[in-house]
């Protein structure tokens, strides 16, 4: 149990966070919040795993999970964008839907042999590297290193294009965008559904790479909610996201591996495997998600920075004023 | 013989646009030359903003067509009216606010195509605003910005788009007596220049001043086509305008105020922003005595209304009839009788789904008739409801529809009853009469003088300042969270006023000498 | 071209209203049975085996009863959060921490063994009502105070407050190692129809307790707490408009956190009745997801306290007959379509839809 090791386990695991967050963030910075998430990972769970065992190829697997995270996005779309639902119950139904969903489809699943696996990679200069090497570039599952593509690409995107400066603007000030011909209806549906993309990504992630299998309700395990305080948390920021979800990922990973000690510094572990007070160590990522959001919102307030503008608000030309 | 007419720059015939239970506009025609500055007059609902609307883009009609330069066009979307050239500048700006001016003026044009460089682009647009001297810093977010220079950001889109007709939809609203001259000098240069330039107004002397050209519109019709200055009067634009010749009778008897109700001292607040908002104001209202505070827009007024009300925290000592009630909550003032009409009447004001009923019980509910005990009593509501709603003429709903189903006459007038009722001796009305037509902008100026006349201190803020000329007893100018000014009624010279809202120069009282304001 | 156009409507007749929302329901219903057929199952078969399993007959009534009882306490709980749209996702874990804190009068023991029924029974119920509404506190204070979205932090409650259960079910008040606790005596049963089975022998069989007379109760109670009183009438305000409550001297921090308290404490004293009521003894499965049926049935009952009650019944039929259709997953996809119905008929409720021509070109 040393601390490279968490770290580097931190990144495999952290990485179903940051697709799922990532996804959010676009969905959020363009005005809809989608409360979904844990839903479409857990359906994109199940069509990655589930076509990968019946075509035994893992990438079909995964184009599989992504359509099906995105499909889902876009009943919510429907929704919110046109039939100007409240964000917040729509995003609820999704969840519930998508978890039954995938509870009707994963049926009989969970007995299922060994499945094709997306392949693992150790990159050969990198991974020399002390340190860094050994955590981000040894040994990871190639989605892992997809993940390190998309953070700066979305940064980029957002901070710096012209689309990332429209969708900026139709999530702060939609009125504005609308009166200079940027489509706000189709923006959002667009980022919505990259949100449904992502959100299916993150659940193939789950169930062909980093931890293989179908658990049925276990797969995902609260993991797509986790990803949308990472949000709150990452003020909306690719970066930050990032960060939050290695954080996050470690401290999965940490909770399991210190049930397998015997002694912490000397003294007896409570928390071996097998006692019940392991069970306090399984609060503890929801606890943190708790701290996270906190210390977000606080420093929301101070910097006087926070959520897009317009989120959770569906846009109606013409209404005028705030 | 005279030569024929050159093609209009803009032209609209036969427009007919109707919402649900209105017909806005009404078979009506308009035109526009090139170079000149068309005003288009009427008061509030009359229907011009929905007919530059259309024009622009944002609307389709019922019926009738639109030509540009003599060719058919109908636009899909503002994009398309840019396209052609027509850009619009609306009341309420298409700004985002967390953005810079750059990125606002960025937005939505084809160049730069897919990467940003923000430095580069800032200086481009900076050049552009020295050109037609607009002074605005590129780089400065809008909320950082004040109202003149926003609107300076909105016209800046408009020309580094090409626009060669502008339409200007109440322009002059938010601005001080300096900064409309300045406006229409700049919009003068740009009709030398050959562009055309439509804006909307209901200020009868400032469309004689600077127009060109008037058409005014009345109940969806056009009840004066393009006429000259030359050919009318504000008689005669008044009659047009709402069928009398003057547009407000106001009756106002001379009164001696009362007792000191209102006693502020060295108060200091924050805006939303944690910027300061008042900066030591010190002021006294009597009984009896309206006070009218002038200001454009962010210099402190709504903070100055929310501190009395008890909507934000303060320093300093705020005191009603010697009791003091800075710094408290809302509740506090409520029962120290500080009545408040604000400015929000759809958001703050009321409860939108909400039954009248329920509205007009807001401040009362906790004490008997209303509220006896734990329970509310249904009955009581019910009576009290029907009284107020007689007595103060709330029409258009019974006392169990919804409040957001009210025109804005009658939901002010729901506002005032439920204000008045609870026997205020201080009331603060900010915008009272904001988007109202002349009828319900008369029944206001009438309840505030009743008020008065009642002993009530009464506080008026208001950005017009015909409003505050004709109503106040004492006339307080402010200008950056200060008090720069201040005269009794018979000796307010508005040329003084007007330099004073824009920091011209040290005024009277609390002198204090203009800061430059907050720019990046 | 066509364009679509929604247009406020200015008012709902009632009528109209409850006729959409039936028609959602079908609509959800319909949905669903075309999944099942997809997906190899029987429809007709599935949803006839529903109203039989849970109408069928006088016990199997009583059953949906019983399981329509835990489901009135927790929607009832979502509902008085929902008014003042204070999301409060956390009825699950609410839940559950009550029937946590019921349980630790008997298990822990915090009442000697022995005590009479009559002050077991309201210490459970004390018990599960402060447990619940520690658990609407936090998450209450924290949104009043720090502004903290609500809908993060309850939901993470509901994961804390499973573990919370599973530590004690497996650990300390573990029976033999197995997940469940030592059965309650019976001093801490909540009555039932047929403990009176000696005196009136049609009650047999019948496992309806307390609890529903709790439910109906506590309908009962909010109903007039949110019609005739100021206290209801602050809430419908704020609401309806926190700017507009502020502005008439409503201190809406405080409403937060009492709100959230209150639906906490009734969520948790339905976890209290599921485990006096029905269960007698703690076990980590006591709750099939009542906490988020709840959140449906809020919505469905539009947050009405009585119109909850009947939600509940709806929805303890479901759950009840639920468990025996195959495939597994389908109580839960059905819940998820309702949801989704609901939202959609929403629009036609609040809009009318308008179509718009295009103007034509003369």
């Amino acid at each position: 149990m040393d601390l490279t090791t968490i770290l580097a386990a931190g990144v495999a695991s952290g990485t179903i966070l940051l697709f799922a967050a990532i996804g959010e963030i676009f969905a959020e910075r363009s005005g809809v919040l989608n409360l979904g998430v844990e839903g479409m990972m857990l359906m994109g769970a199940v069509a990655a795993f589930s076509i990968a065992l019946s075509t035994g190829n893992p990438w079909l697997g995964v184009v599989a999970a992504m359509l099906a995270g995105g499909l889902l996005s876009m009943i919510h779309g429907v929704m919110t964008i046109h039939l100007r639902a409240d964000q917040v119950v729509s995003g609820l139904a999704l969840t519930f839907l998508g978890t039954g969903l995938a509870r009707v489809l994963g049926e009989g699943l969970s007995s299922a042999g060994d499945v094709a696996q997306l392949p693992q990679l150790t990159i050969p200069v990198a991974s020399s590297i002390p340190v860094l090497g050994r955590i981000f570039f040894t040994d990871q599952s190639v989605l892992v290193y997809v993940g390190y593509v998309l953070v700066p690409v979305a940064w980029l995107w957002i901070a710096r294009t012209r689309p990332g400066l429209h969708l900026r603007a139709v999530g702060e000030a939609p009125a504005a965008a609308d009166a200079q011909g940027i489509g706000v209806i189709g923006t959002r549906y667009a980022y919505v559904f990259v949100g449904g993309l992502l959100a299916g990504l993150a659940g193939a992630t789950i169930t062909l790479a980093i931890y293989p299998g179908w658990f049925g309700d276990q797969t995902v395990n609260g993991r797509g909610w986790i990803a949308i305080g990472l949000v709150i948390f990452a003020q909306w920021s690719p970066l930050r996201a990032a960060f939050g979800a290695v954080l996050f990922g470690a401290i999965f990973r940490f909770v399991l591996d210190i049930q397998g000690v015997d002694q912490i510094l000397g003294v007896e572990n409570p928390f071996r495997a097998g006692h019940s007070a392991t069970f306090f160590l399984d609060m503890l990522p929801y606890l943190m998600v708790i701290l996270v959001v906190v210390i977000g919102s606080r420093e929301a307030v101070r910097k006087r920075v926070g959520a897009p503008a317009a989120l959770g608000r569906p846009y109606v030309r013409g209404e005028r004023g705030a | 013989m005279t030569s024929p007419a050159p093609v209009p720059a803009l032209e609209a015939r036969g427009i007919v646009k109707t919402f649900p239970g209105i017909v806005a506009n009404d078979h009506v025609d308009f035109d526009l030359r090139r170079g000149e500055i068309h005003a288009l007059l009427g008061e509030n609902g009359a229907g011009k903003s929905t007919l530059v609307n259309i024009l622009a883009g944002l609307y389709l009609p019922d019926a009738g067509e639109v030509r540009l330069d003599g060719q058919p066009v109908a636009f899909d979307s503002p994009k398309d009216a840019i396209a052609a050239g027509l850009g619009m500048v609306h009341q309420h700006f298409t700004l985002v606010p967390s953005q810079t001016v750059t990125e606002n003026v960025l937005l939505g044009m084809s160049e730069p195509r897919f990467w940003l460089h923000p430095g580069r682009s800032e200086a481009e647009i900076g050049e552009l605003a020295e050109r037609f001297g607009l002074r605005v810093h590129p780089g400065a977010k809008i909320w950082q910005l004040s109202v003149g220079e926003q609107q300076r950001v909105e016209v800046l889109k408009l020309l580094y788009r090409g626009a060669r007709i502008l339409i200007m939809d109440e322009p002059t609203a938010v601005l001080a007596p300096q900064e409309i001259d300045d406006l229409f000098r700049t919009l003068r240069s740009m009709a030398v220049d050959g562009r055309s330039i439509v804006f909307i107004s209901h200020k009868l002397g400032e469309v004689m001043a600077i127009a060109d050209r008037i058409t005014v519109m009345r109940r969806g019709r056009v009840t004066a086509a393009g006429i000259t200055p030359a050919e009318t009067s504000t008689t005669d634009l008044a009659r047009r305008m709402v069928g009398r010749e003057v547009l407000e009778i106001v009756d106002k008897a001379p009164q001696q105020p009362g007792e000191v109700i209102l006693a502020m001292r060295d108060v200091t607040a924050d805006n939303d922003r944690a910027l300061p908002a008042l900066r030591g104001v010190s002021l006294d209202v009597n009984a009896g005595e309206i006070v009218g505070i002038a200001a454009v827009a962010g210099n402190g007024q709504s903070e100055l209304a929310e501190v009395i009300t008890g909507l934000r925290p303060c320093k300093g000592s705020i005191t009603i009839g010697g009791e003091e009630v800075a710094n408290r909550r809302t509740s506090h003032a409520i029962k120290h009788g500080v009545a408040h009409v604000p400015e929000d009447r759809t958001g703050v004001g009321s409860a939108p789904n909400l039954s009248v009923a329920d509205n007009l019980i807001m401040k009362r509910y906790r004490e008997p008739p209303v509220g006896r005990g734990w329970f509310i009593d249904d009955s009581a509501v019910r009576r009290m409801a029907q009284d107020l709603k007689d007595t103060h003429s709330i029409g258009g709903a019974s006392i169990d529809t919804e409040a957001r189903l009210l025109s804005g006459g009658n939901l002010q007038r729901l506002i005032f009853a439920r204000e008045i009722d609870t026997g205020p001796r201080l009331m603060v009305a900010v915008q009272p009469t904001r988007g109202l037509d002349v009828g319900a902008i008369e029944s206001v100026h009438r309840v505030l003088l009743e008020r008065r006349a009642a002993g009530v201190a009464i506080v008026l803020i208001s950005e017009e300042l015909d409003e505050i000329l004709t109503l106040s007893d004492r006339i307080v100018v402010m200008f950056e969270g200060r008090i720069a000014g201040s005269f009794a009624a018979d000796e307010a010279d508005i040329e003084e006023i007007g330099l004073l809202m824009t920091g011209g120069r040290a005024g009277r009282h609390d002198a204090a000498a203009p800061e430059t304001s907050a720019i990046g | 071209m066509i364009h679509l156009r929604l247009e406020p409507r200015a008012d709902a007749p009632r009528l109209f209203t409850a006729a959409v929302t039936l028609g959602a329901l079908v609509f959800a219903f319909v949905l669903s049975g075309l999944i099942i057929w997809l997906v190899g199952g029987d429809p007709i078969k599935s949803f006839g085996h529903i109203l039989v399993a849970a109408f069928g007959s006088i016990g199997v009534i009583s059953d949906t009863l019983v399981k329509a009882t835990p489901l009135i306490l927790t929607g009832l709980a979502c509902s008085l959060a929902f008014r003042m749209r204070l999301w409060n996702i956390g009825a699950e874990g609410q839940f559950l921490l009550g029937a946590w804190g019921a349980s630790a009068i008997v298990l822990a023991p915090i009442l000697p063994a022995g005590t009479p029924a009559i002050i077991v029974i309201p210490a459970m119920m004390l018990a599960g009502a402060v447990a619940g509404g520690l658990w609407g506190f936090i998450p209450g204070v924290l949104r009043a105070r720090l502004g903290v979205n609500e809908i993060i932090t309850t939901l993470m409650l509901n994961y804390v407050a499973l573990f919370w259960i599973e530590f004690w079910v497996f650990g300390p008040w573990s029976k033999g190692g197995f997940p469940v606790t030592e059965p309650f005596p019976p001093e801490a049963w909540l009555p039932r129809l047929t403990d009176f089975a000696s005196a009136f022998p049609v009650l047999g069989g019948l496992t309806v307790h307390l609890g529903l007379i709790f439910g109906i109760l506590a309908a009962t109670i909010m109903w007039i707490a949110l019609e005739r009183t100021r206290w209801g009438y602050e809430l419908r305000l704020i609401g309806d408009s926190p700017r507009a409550a502020r502005y008439a001297g409503i201190d809406i921090d405080r409403k937060i956190i009492v709100v959230f308290v209150i639906s906490g404490a009734l969520a948790g004293l339905g976890g209290m009745s599921e485990v006096a009521g029905v269960v007698h003894g703690l076990q980590d499965q006591i709750s099939p997801g009542y906490g988020f049926t709840a959140i449906i049935i809020a919505y469905l009952a539009r947050f009405g306290p009585f119109r909850v009650i009947v939600a509940s019944i709806l929805f303890g039929a479901l759950i009840l007959a639920g468990r025996e259709i195959q495939p597994s997953g389908v109580p839960a996809m059905i819940q998820g379509i309702v949801l989704f119905s609901l939202v959609g008929s929403d629009v036609l409720i609040r809009y009318r839809i308008r179509f718009d021509r295009r103007m034509a070109i003369a």
